[in-house]
This record gives structure tokens, sequence and C-alpha cells, in this order.
């Protein structure tokens, strides 16, 4: 799905990643650890193509990130679904809209998927919140919507950034769940988390790949955190 | 996408991109503002281009028409002097043609004032020469002087000579109402570009998020670009109606006017200021284009 070769990121004359390598394949989970400030974002940006690598080599579903124009990781991101720690919505548009606004962006808005989407905010229990705009939402519930954008197209991998971050326990919980179903249903998925209940939580769940990023380079973390 | 796609797509009008951008109220009222004083200015500068021009035409018909030379001389060397000044002007550089007036046309001139019955051939009458110029026209000073020493009697009449300067002034005017329809043109594109930048740098989030959920550079650039363009094209479309209606309340001069009453325009060039608005909303589309391209091409 995604490859990283050999990568280096740095920024303005500074490495922040230095010699990663990973492959993320089709139906694997994996949670992505590190303090704070150690580079986790910057390596997800790296996947979905928000950053290119200034040393090494990213692919993204078989194509070189280097030969990509921004047409074309236009049209990666629309398979890769990404959920950030302070998600971000239009916030003049009601929920609904920005949970279908990845349809909207890419032609694929049609009066067939109000079913798929009314279904998708059931799945992520935001079924009361069609018309509110996302300003009047709380922490746990622009996770949730955030995700249901994430997953309006159906994407073949989901990458979430602190996606636990701003809610309870409870409700970190519930976001577990509905990622660990979606690894289930075949999807790719990758977690940073600095939560280390969360990936305890997540071990009779699923059978995840615990990575850690620390000094700039990522590692295999034991399973047992 | 090339331009003309885009242009179609702006036509079709694809409700869900005009809503990612979210509304907002004072650029649009400045920028329907501003478009409007531009397509006003616009009209009175196409106004005053073409009057000028109408003058500067009419005025060069007048001058291209033909100056006269008057033979005042003793009854023996009237033949003589004619003879003379023909040859003269046969070799002056700028003269067409050349011709004497015949006594029946003589006639026909004086008419008016003296009735028909006038016995010309018994009174001492000039001999009136008359000269067509070339478009160039020619050196009246050495004309005068080549005349005086073949031809004393004979006098350089150029009756419409004074205008020539004038015609010179009416093409200037043109051409300057011209180049501030050009300038006009360029301070919207400007105008739309600042506009357009401070639009994109306002919704630098809404371009974030679109931009994460897999929205081409086209797609985000085609919503900024599309709301400019009619925002342009509506101010545009009222700032004309208003100069058109401020030129049809301008007092008429008729015939006598000049180039202040002559301010609007005459019969199908009452078309010309039509174009302006759709001008004006192709200057828009251009410069949001390339603003939000640019602005897009910076982003991650």
């Amino acid at each position: 799905m995604i490859e990283l070769d050999n990568v280096a990121y740095s920024y303005s004359g500074a490495a922040i990643l230095s010699g990663v390598s990973l492959q993320l394949a089709p139906g694997s989970f994996h949670f992505l650890t590190g303090p704070s400030g150690s580079g986790k974002t910057t390596f997800l940006k790296l996947c979905y193509g928000a950053l290119r690598p200034t040393e090494g080599q990213v692919s993204i579903f078989d194509e070189d990130l280097a030969a990509m124009d921004r047409d074309a990781v236009a049209m990666a991101r629309r398979r890769i679904g990404v959920v950030h720690q302070d998600c971000q919505f239009l916030d003049h548009l009601p929920v609904a809209e920005n949970v279908a606004l990845p349809l909207t962006v890419s032609g694929q808005a049609s009066p067939d998927q109000a079913d798929n989407l009314r279904e998708l905010m059931t799945w992520v229990g935001l079924t009361e919140k069609f018309e509110a705009l996302p300003p009047e939402l709380s922490g746990g519930e622009r996770q949730r919507a955030a995700l249901a954008r994430a997953l309006i197209l159906s994407p073949d991998v989901i990458l979430a950034d602190e996606p636990t971050g701003n809610v309870d326990w409870e409700m970190s919980q519930r976001l577990l769940r509905l990622l660990v179903e979606l690894n289930r249903m075949g999807k790719t998925v990758m977690i940073a988390t600095h939560d280390l209940m969360l990936i305890r939580a997540a071990k009779s769940l699923v059978n995840a790949r615990n990575l850690r990023i620390a000094g700039g380079t990522l590692q295999a973390a034991g399973v047992d955190l | 996408m090339s331009a003309l796609d885009r242009i179609k797509t702006l036509a079709a009008r694809d409700a869900g991109a005009d809503r990612v951008v979210p509304p907002a109220g004072f650029t649009v009222r400045l920028t329907l503002f501003t478009a409007a004083a531009m397509a006003f200015l616009t009209v009175f500068a196409l106004a005053l281009s073409l009057a000028a021009g109408r003058l500067a035409t009419s005025w060069g018909e007048d001058l291209a028409r033909a100056s006269t030379i008057r033979i005042s001389a003793p009854e023996g060397q009237l033949a003589a002097q004619t003879a003379a000044v023909l040859r003269v002007l046969e070799q002056t550089p700028g003269v067409a043609s050349a011709r004497a007036l015949s006594p029946e046309e003589q006639r026909a001139l004086l008419e008016p004032w003296f009735g028909p019955d006038l016995p010309v051939e018994s009174l001492p009458m000039p001999q009136l020469v008359e000269v067509q110029e070339t478009g160039d026209g020619y050196d009246a000073d050495g004309l005068r002087l080549r005349l005086q020493a073949e031809a004393p009697g004979a006098v350089l009449d150029e009756h419409s000579r004074w205008r020539r300067p004038l015609v010179t002034a009416a093409g200037r005017l043109r051409l300057l109402g011209w180049v501030a329809i050009l300038l006009i043109g360029a301070a919207t594109g400007a105008m739309v570009t600042l506009a357009a930048n401070a639009a994109l740098a306002a919704n630098a989030q809404v371009i974030a998020v679109l931009r994460l959920v897999g929205a081409t550079d086209g797609y985000i650039a085609g919503a900024f670009v599309r709301r400019f363009t009619l925002r342009t094209l509506a101010g545009a479309a009222a700032g004309t109606l208003i100069g058109l209606l401020a030129l049809l309340v301008m007092p008429a001069g008729g015939d006598t006017g000049g180039i202040l009453t002559g301010l609007r325009f005459a019969g199908l060039q009452w078309l010309w200021p039509l174009f302006v608005p759709p001008l004006a909303a192709v200057v828009a589309f251009f410069a949001t284009e390339l603003a939000a391209r640019r602005v897009l091409g910076e982003l991650a």
C-alpha cells in the first residue's frame, strides 16, 4: 500500500527523521508511538504525500511520490483516509455536508449516496448532528465526524494522528473499536498515539504491530509496552 | 484542465464547489463596488475615444477637401498669372491636382450674394484656383514664396488649415481614451488579484481541508475563480448600466457640439459598452486563476 525506503526528512537543515523504512501491507494494523515532537505527524504526512522526503523514496499505491504531481497526490488521498488530532472542517457547512465533502470534491456526490452517508453517520453515532455546524460539536463528536469523513470514500488506508487526543477514555475506546472494526473489513490502519493505555486496550482486539519513533528513527517496539 | 474547459465548468456551475468557499461579506461588496466603478469609468473612456475618433474623422475630411488660390491682377495679366500659378502648383509636392474655376462656377459661387443676373464678365473678377492636396499636404510657406515670385497677384487661402493641429489633438485624445481603457482593465485585474489573494489567505483552513480530502488544485481554484468572476461580472454590468444612463442624460449639443457635448455614442457604437462586463469578467477569470494557482502551488 504505502512503502518508505530509507526515507529522511529534514526541515531547514535539522533532520527530523532519517533512515526510515517501512512497508504498510494491506490489512495490517500499526500503532506508532513516541514522545511528542518526535516526528509522528511528519511520518504520517510523508505517508499521505503532504510532505516529500528529502532523502529516500516513498511509494504510495506502488507509485513513486517523487514522480507524482499535485493532482496525482490529490487522487491518492481519495484512497487514504486521514484523521487529525485537531480535525478541521468547513465551519460554514453542516456536519453532514462536511462528512460528504470527499464525495463532493471528487465529483461523486449524488442522491444515491444519501443512504451511505446516513449509515456512516449512524455507525459513528452522529445521527442527531446532521444539521449541526462543526463548531457546535464536542471534541469526541469532532473526532468521529472526522473519522466518518475519512471513510466516506471507502479508502484502502486509514491514517489517524492522535485520534483520541481530545476525548475521554470511554470515547477513545469507542473510536478504537471503530478502527479495529474497519481493520477487520480489510482496511490498512495506522494510529499514531502516545497513549499506551490505548495500545494495551487494543491488544485483545487486534493483532497490531507497534512502531516507535525516537531520536529521528523508526524502530519496532516490543509488544509489551 | 485547459482554460476553455474551466470556462465551461464555470458556466455549468457546480453548486457543491460554490458552497465550499464560505460567503464573505466585505470583500464581496468591495469587489462588486470596484468592478462597478471601473466599468463606469470604462464607459466614459470609451465614449471619449469614440467621440474623439468621430471628430478627427470629420475634421480630417474637411482638411482633405481643398485650399483656394485667389488671383487678382490687371485685366491683361490675369490669364498669364493663372497659367503661372497652375505651373507652380504642378511642380509643388503635396498637391494632388489644381484647376482654375470656369466663369460659370465663379458665378454660381457669387449667386447667393448678388443674384443670378450679375454680369460677371463686366466686373474685374479675381480668378479662383482650386487645389486638392495629397494626404501629406504641401509646404504652405514655401508655396506662398514661390507664388509671390511667379504670380504677384496670387493669394493662397487655406480655409481649413487651422484645424490641422485640432485633428492631431483629437487623434491623441482618442489614443488617450484607449490607453485609459487598457489601464482600467489592468487595474481591474490587479484589484481582483488582490481581492482573490486576500480571500485565499483568509480561507487557508478551507483550502487545507479540501486538499486533505483529495480536492485537486483545479477544483479549489475553480471555486474561487467562479465566485470572483461572477462578482466582477455583476459589478461591471451595474457600472456599465449607470455609465450609459449618465451618458443618456448628458445634454446633446446637436451639430454644433464639440468634444464636450459630443461625448456619447453614435448609432451602433451604443453596442460597444455591452462588451465591458464580459471583458471585465474575462480579466477577473484570468487574474483569479493565476492568483489561486500561485497560492495553491506554495501549499503542501
